[in-house]
């Protein structure tokens, strides 16, 4: 069933919607999409090294997108205010990305590939890696998560039950990491926050509780993933940019239905 | 052996010094409650015995196994994050429901667990912090201003149930507060700080300590001036008594 690229591609979609459904809910407590933002556009620079040392996008986005984001936790509290220093390292990130591609000479990548995803061209290793890396973000927060959820409440707390938030935070810096480096050949760079964000914004109204919000997450990120790709199918639009249309949809409606039921009540 | 036991503790953030040769015992079953002005180092103090604020010199010991249950100053949930009072009580502890709703009776608010804790009042809110605190019988009980929000009867009220909680449990309480008013009937023994322990010792002799005047007694006015009179009759009292 893997030699079919729509299979394929809605596995790979599927992969990164689950990993991108929990993550993307302490994203959205912690008021970190703009970091979720930086990180992603960081990856360009890491296609860019990849491609000069002729390896594998993966590790190289891995490595840039793990840099970024411990540059970020480190500088924050230093004297800039949080958006500013995103906005900056964000912008030059990406900027520094184009730049640095377009030095390759010999090797025409196709940019836009990277920039809004590829996923119809997703590969069985690269279903592989994928998924691989979604198991691995899903165990790491699972295996944190009262921590994390304790250390996103108060900071004071956490500490007073014997937690180190810090520690918390690597864990949630190394989980964006990686869901930038498997995401980037599904929704490319410039609309991998919209995954982090927009399922776990849409489950909001949905829960009562964190758990039931990351599970509506998750369930919203793959139908859109499924939708949007059928959608793409049918339409003949790109793949990336319609699931986050679907998603985005499903946002808008999920909210018109809380607030009439709200306003019913 | 004491609860916790602080020696010589100074904090410092960068070059600037907020906690100068702080010494402090808390011994059980005890409430103690420590004021001063803004920026004295109430909170540093407090963070540097939960361990979240390392110390640039002394000693912070805790007695081993120690269970400390926190209520902390403010508590922001944000709009985004979804959470019932059954669920937040258990973030730390895994616990049955019945413990939860133990817990909420002895804070005062039993019929909040299925409540959404956006939707609780400041009282409440507050309340529910405390009941989470006391969630895994904690042998000591720390505030942070806990009564922040809340208006001067509810401050009352909250800080009568902490007594009610001392007095049932046996737990021993730190906290700080601003609320000098209605706060120091309810401890045992006071601490003055201003960067240093200015003074110390029962609400009545810290009351009338000139280091404690001098931060607190000249032009506030109001309440204060009705509270000291209160508690210099209280002292002179409490004087007669002893004579």
């Amino acid at each position: 069933m893997f030699d079919d690229f729509m299979t394929r591609a809605t596995l790979a979609g599927i992969g990164v919607a689950f990993a991108a459904a929990p993550l993307g809910c302490f994203v959205v407590w912690r008021r970190m999409a703009y970091f979720g933002d930086a990180t992603a556009h960081a990856a360009i620079l890491g296609v860019a090294l990849s491609l000069t040392f002729e390896m594998s996008i993966f590790p190289g986005v891995l490595a840039v997108a793990l840099i970024m984001a411990l540059t970020v936790t480190f500088l924050t509290g230093r004297g800039y205010a949080m958006d500013t220093l995103l906005g900056v390292l964000a912008h030059s990130a990406l900027a520094f990305g184009l730049v640095a591609v377009s030095f390759l000479s010999g090797v025409r990548i196709d940019l836009m590939a990277y920039l809004f995803g590829d996923i119809l061209a997703v590969s069985r290793t690269d279903l592989v890696v994928i998924w691989g890396g979604a198991v691995l973000v899903v165990g790491l927060i699972l295996w944190r998560w009262a921590a994390l959820l304790t250390s996103t409440l108060n900071e004071e707390l956490a500490y007073a039950s014997g937690l180190n938030p810090k520690r918390e935070q690597l864990v949630l810096t190394l989980a964006l990491a990686i869901t930038v480096a498997v995401a980037i050949k599904v929704v490319g760079v410039l609309l991998i926050a919209a995954m982090l964000i927009i399922p776990a914004a849409a489950a909001r109204g949905l829960a009562r509780t964190p758990e039931a919000m990351a599970l509506i997450a998750a369930a919203i990120g793959a139908l859109s993933a499924f939708a949007g790709l059928q959608g793409a199918y049918l339409f003949d639009t790109p793949a990336g940019p319609s699931i986050v249309c679907v998603a985005a949809v499903l946002f808008v409606g999920l909210n018109l239905i809380g607030w009439q039921s709200r306003r019913g009540a | 052996m004491s609860l916790i036991s602080v020696n010589n503790l100074s904090v410092a953030y960068g070059a600037n010094t907020v906690l100068r040769n702080v010494g402090l015992e808390l011994e059980p079953g005890e409430i103690v409650t420590i004021v001063g002005p803004n920026g004295s180092g109430k909170t540093s103090l407090l963070r540097a015995i939960i361990g979240a604020t390392a110390p640039a010199s002394g000693v912070v010991s805790l007695k081993p196994g120690l269970k400390i249950g926190y209520v902390p100053q403010r508590l922001h949930i944000d709009q985004t994050l979804p959470i019932t009072v059954e669920r937040f009580m258990r973030l730390t502890e895994r616990v049955k429901a019945a413990v939860c709703t133990d817990a909420l009776r002895a804070a005062g608010v039993p019929d909040l667990l299925k409540r959404q804790m956006s939707q609780l009042s400041g009282g409440q809110f507050q309340r529910v912090l405390l009941a989470r605190a006391l969630i895994n019988r904690p042998d000591v009980l720390l505030l942070d201003e806990a009564t922040q929000g809340l208006d001067q009867p509810g401050s009352a009220a909250f800080y009568q149930q902490i007594e009610e909680v001392r007095n049932a449990t046996g737990c021993a309480v730190l906290m700080i507060s601003h609320d000098l008013h209605v706060v120091m009937s309810a401890s045992d023994r006071v601490i003055c700080l201003n960067g240093h322990v200015c003074c110390e010792g029962t609400p009545a002799v810290v009351a009338s300590a000139p280091e404690y005047r001098a931060l607190f007694g000249a032009g506030t006015g109001g309440a204060l001036a009705l509270y000291r009179h209160e508690h210099d009759h209280d002292h002179t009292h409490h004087n007669e008594a002893a004579e």
